[in-house]
């Protein structure tokens, strides 16, 4: 386990009181909180470096330029990226899969073809693949899920008999924690000659990804879950993908030369980034990285597997609680989603907050998965690097309460 | 382990005739020749109801739900059922601003006798992101009786 208390000074809003009791902060997949050092690396460049990127011919401007370039080249090294050039900075994962369902998808995908997604992707990586399907009348094939909440290797197997143009999943799911095989879907998809779309943004904060190594074709994934700030991210792509599709976006910086009626792009990765792009983003995404890589995430991903491992133990110990995903303590990662009962999860989740602890509760933005579920909601606790086995003990602590209040008094 | 007691403002807001309305849900299941339906849901969190009517001259002669949801939407969506029977839609409406006025902490609306058991859902008040469950009934009514 991680030196937690160490890492919890880093991080000032966990210093926090909410509702009168210390904060317990268990949402880290929807987002995770930020340390100083991220904090400081914003502040640092406005009060330092800001000019606009690209275009001062001034020195401020060349170290506005330098010190996004240079985020750019840390994201693509943390990533063993293909190469630097290959990093689109985007607002976050769903920009960034967006970018390739309306830039790739659209030339590429044509009417008969398909589509192939899976039962536990994120809305993000579901409905711009179901928006191109409906524009270029193709079909988009969803591949079900094992009762143990694992994509389903035969029926993966069946979708790619239709050859489809794209093939797309989530490294890791949001939802239920499952870390997939991804370097084998990658290759069966490859086989079937499909280009590969990874959702990398539950995978990227919490376990060591090498994408020349995994070999997908584009990469998506999210700064603010990885201790950076909102509104940052990126796509990650084979160099060669990105030289031969279609802008995503017009305007400035992504022009080489315009005339009336028609323009020029500008050289990758800037033919996808119009407009002033996100500076400060980038800049404390970097610091972000610089905080993650210190740390080491061989050693983030066992301290989180140790922690999902513990709340699984004590939440099945509660009669009543239900935990969804798979077991193994290889293939989860720090997510735990459960039930309780009939008390439904907004209602553990309001109750647990009187306790100053944070879960989420809800479809978590997979309704095709919770139906699969057959259920509406469920609650979830995620963990990150600052998180410990006290926290564990709080939350099941406060879900005895809930069970309590509602009337489910264990034996 | 904490073993405090429950929060008082917790236990306001799941008191037993609450929870009594979410497990043993009034006026649950489909109406026949209903003349009014409407289905709501809240995207944020995925509660459910879909509501039905039978409105004879003005008068809501009976009120039907089928939901899924939290146990503060479903039991507003049962005491609602009950409540409306036997209402004019003006009358029905005027509850539904009560009930509103309510959630937004008015203190004479959560003593006003007119909103009989829903009372008991004042304590809602006090949780700003519950108030969308307890007003999901009630928004579905309206839009089910909307000209």
């Amino acid at each position: 386990m991680l030196d937690v208390a160490r890492f919890r000074a880093d991080f000032p809003l966990l210093a926090q009181r909410e509702n009168g009791h210390p904060l317990v902060y268990l949402d880290n997949a929807a987002t995770t909180q930020k340390p100083q050092a991220v904090l400081d690396a914003i502040v640092e460049y406005y009060r330092t470096t800001n000019a606009n990127v690209h275009r001062g011919a001034y020195d401020l401007a060349i170290r506005a330029t330098e010190a996004y370039e240079a985020a750019r080249a840390k994201l693509a090294e943390f990533v063993n990226a293909w190469a630097p050039e290959g990093v689109v900075f985007t607002r976050g994962t769903t920009e960034a899969i967006n970018l390739v369902a309306g830039s790739y998808g659209r030339a590429n995908v044509k009417a008969g073809d398909s589509v192939v997604v899976t039962a536990m992707d994120h809305h993000s990586n579901l409905v711009p693949w179901q928006i191109l399907c409906q524009e270029q009348g193709a079909t988009l094939r969803m591949v079900e899920i094992t009762e143990d909440g694992r994509i389903d290797l035969a029926d993966f197997g069946r979708a790619l008999e239709r050859r489809p143009k794209i093939v797309a999943f989530p490294y890791v799911s949001n939802a239920l924690g499952t870390v997939n095989p991804a370097a084998q879907l990658v290759k069966l998809a490859h086989a079937a000659g499909a280009v590969v779309v990874v959702d990398g943004a539950q995978s990227t904060p919490h376990l060591k990804v090498d994408l020349q190594a995994l070999d997908c074709d584009f990469y998506a994934l999210s700064g603010h879950k990885m201790l950076g700030p909102m509104g940052s991210g990126a796509l990650v792509a084979k160099p060669e993908l990105l030289e031969a599709m279609p802008p995503y976006h017009g305007g400035g910086e992504m022009i080489s030369r315009v005339w009336d009626d028609h323009a020029t792009y500008n050289k990758i990765p800037h033919k996808f980034e119009a407009g002033t792009p996100n500076v400060e983003g980038a800049v404390g995404l970097a610091a972000a990285i610089g905080y993650l890589e210190r740390i080491g995430r061989e050693r983030i991903a066992e301290h989180e597997q140790a922690l999902a491992a513990a709340a699984i133990d004590k939440l099945t110990q509660i009669e009543g609680v239900t935990v969804y995903g798979p077991r193994g303590k290889s293939d989860r990662a720090g997510v735990v989603s459960f039930t309780y009962g009939d008390i439904h999860p907004h209602d553990i989740a309001t109750i647990l907050d009187q306790d100053g602890i944070c879960i989420r509760a809800g479809h978590h933005c997979a309704q095709p998965l919770m139906r699969r579920l057959n259920v509406t909601a469920t609650a979830r606790a995620s963990f990150y690097l600052y998180n410990g086995l006290d926290e564990v003990d709080a939350l099941a602590g406060a879900l005895v309460k809930a069970g309590a209040l509602f009337g489910y008094v264990p034996a | 382990m904490d073993t405090s007691p429950p929060d008082p403002q917790l236990s306001a807001l799941y008191q037993e005739l609450i929870l009594d309305h979410y497990r043993r849900p009034r006026n649950k299941g489909t109406l026949e020749h209903a003349t009014h339906a409407v289905s709501l849901n809240n995207p944020l969190c995925g509660d459910e109801i879909d509501l039905q009517l039978r409105v004879d001259d003005d008068i809501i002669k009976e009120a039907r739900f089928i939901g899924r949801g939290c146990s503060i939407s479903q039991a507003a969506a049962s005491m609602m059922t009950q409540l409306v029977k036997d209402k004019s839609i003006p009358q029905a409406l005027a509850l539904a601003d009560r009930m509103s006025a309510m959630m937004q902490g008015d203190d004479g609306a959560a003593r006003d006798k007119t909103l009989g058991e829903l009372r008991a859902l004042a304590g809602v008040s006090k949780f700003p992101v519950r108030i969308k469950c307890a007003l999901l009934p009630w928004n579905a009514l309206t839009d089910a009786v909307k000209p």
